[in-house]
């Protein structure tokens, strides 16, 4: 079992969070062109190693956290709030 | 390389099993092959051995990791069948489905595969009328298929979970009867050896860490055992597809890695003479019983990126439950192993078989749950693609650009999440 350090509620099992993808994907603006669009809905890096990805604490709070976990050995890194004001309210230390 | 009969059965016998040779050769690696197969898998074996067979084309090496069957061939559910909604996918699988009727004969080495047939169970009004559109669609691909109702699938399977609380009742199901299993690391040997008596050299122990590109075209790959030039190079590497093709400075894919895991139970005697598989909102399981008496069974994904080869308890969980769901009588059959195997989940839950932005540089890649079932066709149809340059009728489909041209194909309408295909 993975365990996620929720910034809200502590260390909590992996399946109380849905998994929710790369974290690290940028959208463009809505009149960006086909190309940037084509790579930011379809284009993954796919890394073997460090993760920066979006898990969903359905179960629990149900904030959308930002997790570093690594995709090989499944130990998790950091985890904020996905939501930049929530995070900037949260503090660092939250 | 003894050929396999009877008589070689029969003559070892009597010889105290004393005379029989490796299956296929230990080569050193050349310096240069015409072709260079990244991935001993199933699927870079099967392209091996058709590039001999059907192209001619003998001076090829497969270069492998770590040693046949030791990844996804070997931790599949076994699972053969060609009855897919998208028509291009299902005459792909058929193709396969035709080649594995012939394949023990065609390899001269037995594949076990066991068309034994498939249910797909429906358990609402809505899932019926979706395998009826799959029964019309192949149908009218020249594939047979057959609608039971709740009775003809009671006269077939007595021991599913009929009753009035059943959590999924069961309405009926799609039958293929020329689906089936197949033992799966046979399949890995069996394309090993044919494709070496046709002068293929298998490298294993051998990891690829480098591509060599001149001027925009591919011209060998470097491995731990040195450089070895090719004039073509075909990656068949399902799981680590981002890792090897990242080498080639083809950085994003329109693939994620998960684990997928499997289920062997303790060894029954007879209790399932079929595949039995369904699929309903938040369940998803498929079983059929090994020729040694285990069931072997799957579900789900593990539903985050991973490239561990080994499966989380949450699934174990899951499929656990979805076998009681339906087989009650497994409540206190012991399980025997798990592992896990990592897929290419692709963006649309259909497979990559395709030129790449690299000339001569060929991607065989985004199996999803499919890899094991497309083992044949999936070497044919790429060995087709290496030798000529271009794909055939039936494979340009399935090309990496389809997803920036807007002609994704999407078996189950999931949209861009490769964890739900």
């Amino acid at each position: 079992m993975i365990r996620i350090t929720c910034p809200f509620c502590g260390e909590r099992d992996h399946s109380e969070f849905s998994y929710g993808g790369d974290a690290t994907v940028d959208y463009p603006a809505l009149d960006a062109s086909a190309e940037e669009w084509t790579a930011a809905v379809y284009g993954r890096t796919n890394p073997r190693g460090p993760h920066k990805e979006y898990w969903h604490h359905l179960n629990g709070c149900r904030a959308w956290l930002v997790v570093e976990r690594d995709t090989l050995t499944h130990e998790i890194g950091t985890v904020e709030f996905a939501h930049p004001g929530l995070r900037a309210a949260m503090g660092d230390g939250a | 390389m003894s050929h396999y009969s009877v008589w070689s059965v029969l003559r070892e016998g009597l010889r105290g099993q004393t005379g029989w040779d490796r299956a296929w050769r230990d080569p050193e690696p050349k310096a240069e092959y015409d072709v260079v197969i990244v991935g001993g898998g199933g699927h870079g074996l099967a392209t091996a051995y058709y590039l001999a067979k059907n192209h001619g084309i003998t001076n090829v090496a497969v270069v492998e990791k770590g040693w046949l069957g030791g990844g996804n061939t070997g931790r599949n559910t076994t699972i053969v069948r060609s009855n897919y909604v998208q028509p291009v996918s299902t005459q792909f699988y058929e193709h396969s489905v035709q080649l594995w009727e012939n394949l023990s004969h065609d390899l001269n080495y037995n594949v076990m595969f066991s068309q034994r047939g498939q249910l797909g169970l429906f358990h609402t009004p809505a899932a019926r009328d979706v395998q009826a559109k799959r029964v019309n669609t192949m149908l009218a691909c020249g594939i047979e298929a057959e609608l039971l109702d709740r009775e003809q699938v009671m006269a077939m399977v007595p021991h599913l979970d009929y009753s009035e609380r059943a959590r999924f009742p069961i309405l009926g199901a799609i039958l293929q009867k020329r689906a089936g299993t197949a033992r799966h690391d046979a399949v890995a040997w069996g394309f090993a050896r044919a494709a070496d008596r046709l002068g293929v050299d298998i490298l294993q122990q051998t990891p690829v860490t480098g591509i060599l590109r001149e001027g925009g075209a591919v011209t060998g790959v470097e491995t731990a055992r040195g450089t070895i030039r090719a004039s073509k190079v075909g990656v068949a590497v399902a799981g680590s597809t981002g890792h090897v093709m990242a080498m080639a400075g083809i950085e994003r894919l329109p693939i994620e890695s998960h684990k997928l895991q499997a289920f062997v139970s303790e060894p029954l005697k007879p209790l399932l003479d079929c595949v039995i598989g369904y699929g309903a909102p938040g369940a998803h399981f498929y079983i059929s019983q090994s020729d040694k008496g285990g069931m072997v069974f799957g579900g789900d994904l593990d539903f985050y990126n991973s490239y561990a080869q080994r499966g989380n308890l949450p699934i174990v969980q899951d499929v656990a439950e979805c076998a009681m769901a339906i087989m009650p009588c497994l409540g206190r059959v012991k399980l025997l192993r798990h592992w896990a195997g990592i897929m290419d989940m692709s963006m649309d839950g259909t497979h990559i078989m395709s030129k790449t932005p690299v000339e001569r540089l060929y991607m065989n890649a985004g199996w999803c749950y499919g890899g094991f079932k497309a083992t044949p066709a999936s070497g044919w149809h790429f060995a087709d693609l290496i030798a000529n340059d271009r794909p055939d009728d039936l494979t340009a489909a399935f090309s990496l650009d389809r997803f920036e041209r807007g002609y994704t194909i999407d078996e189950k309408g999931m949209g861009p999440t490769p964890k739900l295909h």
